[in-house]
C-alpha cells in the first residue's frame, strides 16, 4: 500500500505530516477524535462564518495545487448568502510529474481532509462537497468513502452537524488517468460527466461560475488541510511559521538523485535549496555533483547548479538594492523563487546529478505533455507532439541543425495562447532547458 | 449493435452491480449526468472492458445519448473497449522513475509476463499489450504520484515501490499463481 513514514528531519515543522507520523497512528476516526479531531470544526461552527474566511486571509495561506493563489483571497469571492447553492469541490487528481503528497494525506489521514472540507462548507455556505481522486488510487478512494461513512455515523457529515443545524453531504468522485483533469475547470467538467475540455476563461475564477454553474471553490487537498491548523493555532500564530506572504509549513516532495529522496515538511522559507538538498536530504550520491533542480513540479522552470541570481530586494533603508544569489542560496518560499523565475509550485523538487543529459530529461517530460494535451486548443495539441518529436529526434541522432530554434520557436507559440495554463505548464520545460542548458542541444543538433 | 445478444453486455447485468449502479446515482442530486464517469468504472471492473451496449445502457440510465458516453471512453485513458490481461502492471514511465531505470523496467516485466516488449500502442479504447494467455498486460502511464519511491507500478489496485529488475521475475510469477 502506502510505504512507511519516516522519522522528521530534525529541521522539520510536521503540521500537516503531524498525526501520520505518529506511533501507531491509523487512519480510522477513533484514533483521529484521540487526538483532537473535529475540535476545530466545532470551534468553526461556533464563529461567524466570515470571521473564519478573515483568518484564513490573515493566516496568508496559499494554495498548495500549483498555482499558488491565496485562498482567503479565493474564499473571499464567495457571497455566502446570495442564495445560489455554492460547492466545493477537492482536488485530488495529483497527477503533476513530481508531486506525491496527497496521497498521503488521503491514505493515512483522510479525516484531517475531512474536517478541512467542512470548516470550509460551514465558511462558504456550502451543502454539498465533492472530492476528486485520480483512479490510480483506487484504495484512497475507499479510505476516504469509509472515512465519510464513519464521519457520518458521529454526526461530522450529513444533516445537522453536531447539532448547529448545519447540513452538508460530501462524495468521493473518481477520475480516469487524465492529467488535464488538476486544471480545475476541466476537473469540473469532468465531474459534471462531459469531456473534460479546460473551460474559456472569463470568468477566471470558478468561485463566480462553476459546478453547475454556481460558485465553486476548487481547493487542493493539502490546502484545506492546512485550515484545520489555522483555526487551532489561530491565524496569526500559524503565519508567524511562514514568511510575510506565504504562512505556515510547506510540504515538499523530493525525488531523483538524492541520498533519502521523500516529502518533508519545513515552514515557508525555513531553508534553502542547498540546505533541503544537502542537510535534509542527505546530499547527493557519492561521487555526483548536482547539476540542475526542477523546484515545484515538472512544469516549474530548471535551475541550474551553477547560477547566480541577480534579485532585487529592500535594503533595511528601504531601497532597492541588487544582490546575487547562488542557486543553492535561493529560500524555498513562493516569493524567492518566483524572484529567480521560477516557483514553488507543487512542491515537487526533482533533483538531477551530473550523470544526467538535460536533452533525455526534457524529452521524457515533453513525451509526458504530448500524451496528456486535452487536444482543445491547436498551439498546445500540436506544440506539445511537435516538441516531443524534436527532442526525440535529436536524441536519437536524426535532429537538424536548427532543432533548438525550431523547439524555441514552437514553445514560444505556446506559452499564452492557449485555453488553460496547461499551454505554459508544457512551455516552460522546453523554453527554461533551452535557455539553461543550451550546449546539450547544440551538441546534438550538430553531431548531426 | 452488431455484438449477438446473448454476449451483450447489458444483457448480463447481475443483481448486484445494478444495486451498486442505483445506489451511485444518489451521490448526484443535482445531475445525474454526473454519473457517466463512476458507472464506466463500475462497468469497466466487471465486465474488463466497455462494450456498444454498455454504452447505450449508461446512455440510457442517465437520459443521455450514446455520444455523451462515448465520448469519455475515447477520451480517458483508462477505459477499454476490448478485454485486456486479468492482471494489468502499469509501469510508471515519467521523469523521477525513468531516471531510476523504470524504460528497462517495463521490459523486464514484459519477458517476466510474456508480453510483446515492442508493441507499446494502446489507448483510445484499446487495450494494452496482452500476453497471449491473457493473463497479463504490461502499459506504460504517467506519473503515478509516488516519484520518492521510484521506480514504481501500479499491478492492479496495488503499488509496488523501489522496484528493482531483480524482482520483476518473481513479483510476476507470484502473481500468476494467485
Ligand atoms: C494542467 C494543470 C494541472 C493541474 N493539476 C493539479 C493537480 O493535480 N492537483 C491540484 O491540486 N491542482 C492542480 N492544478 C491547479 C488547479 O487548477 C487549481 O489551481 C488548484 O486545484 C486550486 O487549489 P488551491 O488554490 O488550493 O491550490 C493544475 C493546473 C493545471 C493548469
Ligand atoms: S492548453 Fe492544452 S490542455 Fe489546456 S485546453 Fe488547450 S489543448 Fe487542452
Ligand atoms: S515519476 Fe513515477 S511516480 Fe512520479
Amino acid at each position: 500500500m502506502v510505504s512507511l513514514i519516516p522519522q522528521p528531519h530534525p529541521r522539520e515543522r510536521r503540521i500537516i505530516f503531524e498525526n501520520i507520523s505518529r506511533p501507531g497512528w491509523s487512519n480510522d476516526i477513533e484514533t483521529y477524535l484521540a487526538h483532537g479531531g473535529y475540535e476545530q470544526l466545532k470551534k468553526a461552527l461556533g464563529m461567524q462564518p466570515a470571521e473564519i474566511v478573515d483568518a484564513v486571509k490573515a493566516a496568508n495561506l496559499r494554495g498548495r495545487g500549483g498555482a499558488g493563489f491565496p485562498c482567503g483571497v479565493k474564499w473571499g469571492f464567495i457571497k455566502r448568502d446570495d442564495g445560489k447553492p455554492h460547492y466545493i469541490v477537492v482536488n485530488g487528481d495529483e497527477s503533476e510529474p513530481g508531486t506525491f503528497k496527497d496521497r498521503y494525506i488521503l491514505h493515512n489521514d483522510p479525516h484531517q481532509l475531512i474536517e478541512g472540507i467542512l470548516i470550509a462548507a460551514w465558511a462558504l455556505n456550502v451543502n454539498l462537497a465533492y472530492i476528486y481522486i485520480r483512479c490510480e488510487f483506487p484504495h484512497a478512494a475507499k479510505i476516504v468513502w469509509n472515512a465519510i461513512k464513519e464521519a457520518k455515523a458521529r454526526g461530522f457529515v450529513g444533516k445537522n452537524i453536531c447539532g448547529s443545524g448545519f447540513d452538508c453531504d460530501i462524495y468521493v468522485h473518481q477520475g480516469a488517468a487524465a492529467y488535464i483533469c488538476g486544471e480545475e475547470t476541466s476537473l469540473i467538467e469532468s465531474l459534471e460527466g462531459k469531456r473534460p475540455y479546460p473551460r474559456i476563461k472569463p470568468p477566471y475564477f470558478p468561485a463566480v461560475l462553476g459546478l453547475y454553474m454556481s460558485p465553486t471553490i476548487v481547493n487542493n487537498v493539502e490546502t484545506l488541510c492546512h485550515v484545520v491548523h489555522i483555526l487551532r493555532m489561530g491565524a496569526a500564530e500559524y503565519a508567524k511559521m511562514g514568511t510575510p506572504g506565504d504562512g505556515g509549513t510547506r510540504t515538499m516532495c523530493v525525488s531523483g538523485d538524492v541520498v533519502r529522496p521523500g516529502y518533508y515538511e519545513l515552514p515557508a522559507g525555513a531553508v534553502t535549496l542547498g540546505e533541503l538538498i544537502h542537510d535534509v536530504c542527505g546530499g547527493l550520491k557519492p561521487g555526483r555533483k548536482l547539476k540542475a533542480v526542477i523546484p515545484g513540479g515538472s512544469s516549474a522552470k530548471v535551475m541550474r547548479a551553477d547560477e547566480v541570481y541577480k534579485i532585487k530586494t529592500k535594503a533595511a533603508d528601504g531601497t532597492m538594492v541588487e544582490k546575487e544569489v547562488a542557486m543553492l542560496d535561493v529560500v524555498m518560499d513562493a516569493a524567492s523563487l518566483a524572484s529567480v523565475g521560477t516557483m514553488v509550485g507543487s512542491g515537487g523538487v526533482m533533483v538531477m546529478d551530473d550523470s544526467r543529459d538535460m536533452v533525455w530529461a526534457l524529452n521524457n517530460l515533453n513525451q509526458f505533455y504530448a500524451h496528456e494535451s486535452c487536444g482543445q486548443c491547436t498551439p498546445c495539441r500540436e506544440g506539445s507532439l511537435w516538441m516531443s518529436k524534436v527532442t526525440t529526434r535529436l536524441l536519437t541522432g536524426q535532429g537538424a541543425a536548427n532543432d533548438p530554434a525550431t523547439l524555441l520557436n514552437v514553445a514560444d507559440n505556446i506559452a499564452g495562447r492557449t485555453v488553460c495554463a496547461f499551454g505554459e505548464a508544457c512551455a516552460w520545460p522546453t523554453q527554461s532547458f533551452l535557455a539553461k542548458f543550451p550546449e546539450e542541444f547544440a551538441a546534438l543538433a550538430e553531431s548531426k | 449493435m452488431t455484438s449477438e445478444a446473448t454476449s451483450r453486455q447489458a444483457d448480463q447485468i447481475p443483481a448486484d452491480l445494478l444495486a451498486e449502479i442505483e445506489e451511485r446515482i444518489t451521490h448526484y442530486p443535482v445531475s445525474k449526468r454526473s454519473a457517466s464517469l463512476p458507472l464506466l468504472h463500475l462497468w469497466q471492473n466487471h465486465f474488463g472492458f466497455i462494450d456498444d451496449s454498455g454504452i447505450e445502457w449508461i446512455a440510457t440510465k442517465l437520459e443521455l445519448t450514446p455520444v455523451n458516453i462515448y465520448e469519455l471512453v475515447t477520451f480517458y485513458p483508462w477505459f477499454r473497449r476490448e478485454a485486456a490481461g486479468k492482471t494489468i502492471i502499469r509501469v510508471c514511465r515519467t521523469l523521477a522513475c525513468a531516471m531510476a531505470g523504470s524504460y528497462g523496467l517495463r521490459e523486464k516485466f514484459c519477458e517476466a509476463a510474456g508480453v510483446d516488449v515492442h508493441h507499446e500502442s494502446h489507448g483510445f479504447g484499446h487495450a494494452p499489450p496482452t500476453s497471449p494467455d491473457g493473463k497479463f498486460s504490461v502499459e506504460f502511464v504517467e506519473c503515478l504520484a509516488s516519484c520518492g519511491t521510484a521506480p514504481v507500478c501500479l499491478i492492479n489496485d496495488e503499488l509496488y515501490e523501489s522496484v528493482t529488475p531483480e524482482e520483476v521475475p518473481s513479483i510476476v510469477k507470484e502473481l500468476a499463481a494467485g
